[in-house]
């Protein structure tokens, strides 16, 4: 408070500011004087509330050195409008004019209409239609997510027999951005976690003497899952995400409205491209992973497990078939379909503020990791029954 | 009224090789809304960035209130800001908040008021501004153009300024809607006395609210003076700006309406 009060002081021109005060002068007058301000709103809050408005019949504001609107809202409130429009009738014009529109803005303020407060009975309805509301809107955006990926195989299936409209420049770009420039990322998270594996491996098997079987547990899990998994995982983190802010910030900007009034189809310029690009970047990123997931297990049992890189790539090609790499590839396009999906329609449902696209963005990484997860999940189940 | 409220000294600003402003030389009185003008890229906003202390200025001076901004520790800085109001060309309200938070916002953070002293006070400005009681809860995104300006206008006015910088306040903005705001601006001027720092295109803004216009061209101020001084000024630019066929519009409906 002091501070404001200080600041507000020590322009040029303006009056040193001191502490505002109302001061009985005769029997039913009442005197303000000092500086009458925001900065010192508790401090006129208390010299009116020593003062009862009924027992005043004038208000003297003469020695008021500043008045500002917050302080005016006080005073009036404190003394009631009518009174105050009289009083200010013997004002100089420029406080008159302050006073008086703040009069009018709190006419306009008092004629709100007063939200009734809810009983405890009407809250838990309220609850209750929210949680409606929640499971409505989960249903309704899998039906939209259905309805997108329709609208884009449509898409896909309209351009794919006309070269001409491919837009090889676009996708070549968002397979630099979405793939090339997600290698390092991959292979370094991938062989990590390749050495972890091997790492719990040895722990356990050395129990039953079985250490050189860590080399069939890293090569089968990244073969079959972690290459893929973690790629696809990588890229809802990194891709999705990105997805959603570009379109979303489209959107908001009316670029995405733009391309319609000008006859051009979003879906095929904006969607295609990325959509496909990541149909080609995660297969790509999948096999990069599974090796350097292996590798990962290799140096760590050459360093720590006394299994020569020889011996390794001995055990890899005696012992597991090359099925297991296309039973792991395999679920890679799909998850590319699904990340690209989800990345993109997030995108097209951005309103407007900043905010949205924040949730937006929020809700396509959450949906797309979640959806990859329950997707392999689904795809082990279903190898494991075949078989293969 | 006369006392000088913001002094700019030598200006420069330069954004890499580019020279924006050079050798700017302005001043801001008391009370008077000083409309500042100028083609597209002659850098209105960025001056006016210059002053609010959003863009460090490569040369000169700024002094505000006396006082010379980069002379200034963050603590004063920062006081000398608050007597700012600044209603962006885009409202920029914070779109997270509703109109009545948005208003309310400085109020809590900047004085010892509580949460509901300040709602009353931020209830009492968004009607000062002309907004229905009603628009009080609403989010900004469910907003027309004009009702943004108007809640901007609010925010800006939430500390009761001593300047009020304005960057295109009427662009966008329906001729009715428009007028209505420079009467707004004019009848608030008068009741609670600012400065105002107006960056506009609007030519019928220009002739019925500013008692000075700047011009701005060249990387300086060309002029600065009474409308129908600068309108005077022999300088091409300026000729075809306020002697082009909307200028001499505006003026004919300026002298119309007095």
């Amino acid at each position: 408070m002091d501070d404001l009060s200080n600041t507000s002081g020590s322009s040029p021109g303006s009056v040193p500011s001191s502490a505002p005060l109302a001061r009985i002068e005769t029997n039913q007058q009442l005197t303000l004087s000092g500086t009458w301000t925001l900065a010192y709103f508790h401090a006129i809050k208390k010299q009116l509330s020593t003062h009862d408005a009924k027992h005043i019949e004038r208000l003297s504001l003469e020695p008021v050195t500043q008045l500002d609107t917050a302080a005016a809202q006080l005073m009036i409130e404190w003394f009631g409008s009518e009174r105050m429009q009289q009083q200010a009738n013997h004002l100089p014009d420029q406080r008159r004019q302050l006073i008086l529109s703040v009069i009018e803005a709190l006419e306009v303020v008092a004629e709100a209409p007063e939200t009734p407060a809810r009983t405890g009975f009407q809250r838990l309805g309220d609850s209750l239609a929210r949680l409606g509301q929640q499971v409505t809107a989960l249903f309704t955006q899998q039906l939209y997510l259905l309805g997108f990926l329709g609208v884009v195989l449509a898409a896909f299936g309209r351009t794919f027999w006309r070269p001409g409209r491919w837009r090889l420049t676009a996708t070549v770009a968002h397979i630099h951005q979405t793939g090339l420039n997600a290698v390092p990322i991959v292979v370094l998270l991938t062989f990590m976690v390749g050495a972890v594996v091997a790492f719990l491996g040895a722990t356990v098997l050395t129990t039953f003497g079985a250490t050189i079987y860590t080399v069939n547990l890293v090569v089968f899990s990244f073969l079959r899952e972690f290459g893929v998994l973690l790629a696809a995982i990588m890229l809802a983190g990194r891709t999705a995400s990105a997805f959603t802010a570009q379109l979303g910030a489209m959107k908001s900007n009316e670029e995405i409205d733009a391309l319609r009034t000008q006859g051009l189809d979003p879906i095929e310029l904006l969607v295609l491209p990325r959509v496909i690009a990541l149909w080609v970047s995660l297969p790509l990123l999948a096999f990069i992973g599974t090796l350097s997931g292996m590798l990962g297990g290799a140096v760590v049992g050459a360093v720590s497990l006394d299994i020569p890189f020889a011996q390794f790539w001995q055990i890899v090609q005696r012992d597991i078939s090359v099925r297991h790499l296309w039973v792991g590839l395999s679920k890679a396009p799909l998850f590319a379909l699904v990340i690209a999906i989800i990345g993109c329609a997030e995108g097209f449902k951005v309103s407007g503020s900043a905010q949205s696209v924040g949730e937006r963005t929020t809700s396509s990484v959450v949906q797309s990791i979640f959806m990859v997860i329950l997707l392999d999940a689904l795809a082990a189940l279903y190898f494991m029954q075949m078989g293969w | 009224m006369s006392d000088t409220v913001i002094h700019i000294d030598n200006l420069e600003n330069r954004f890499g090789t580019t020279v924006v402003h050079q050798g700017l030389n302005l001043s801001v009185m008391r009370g008077e809304i000083l409309g500042v003008v100028g083609g597209s890229g002659t850098g209105k906003s960025v001056l006016l960035r210059s002053i609010v202390g959003l863009k460090p200025i490569d040369d000169g001076d700024i002094h505000v209130f006396g006082q010379r901004l980069a002379a200034l520790d963050r603590r004063q800085r920062a006081a000398v800001e608050r007597r700012f109001g600044v209603l962006f060309q885009q409202g920029a309200l914070y779109s997270s908040l509703n109109l009545l938070e948005n208003v309310a916002l400085p109020l809590v953070e900047h004085t010892p008021l509580s949460r509901p002293e300040a709602e009353q006070i931020a209830r009492m400005k968004l009607a000062l501004v002309g907004l229905p009681a009603g628009a009080a809860e609403q989010m900004p995104a469910a907003l027309s153009g004009g009702m943004i300006k108007r809640a901007a206008l609010a925010r800006a006015l939430a500390l009761d300024p001593d300047v009020l910088f304005l960057d295109e306040p009427t662009a966008g903005l329906d001729p009715i809607s428009a007028a209505r705001f420079d009467q707004l601006l004019l009848t608030l001027r008068d009741a609670l006395g600012f400065s105002v720092f107006l960056v506009t295109h609007d030519l019928d803004t220009l002739y019925s609210v500013c008692d000075r216009v700047a011009v701005l061209a060249r990387k300086q101020v060309l002029v600065a003076d009474t409308l129908e001084n600068v309108a005077a000024t022999q300088d091409d630019w300026i000729q075809d700006y306020f002697h082009g066929p909307r200028g001499r519009a505006a003026y004919a409906s300026m002298k119309e309406n007095r």
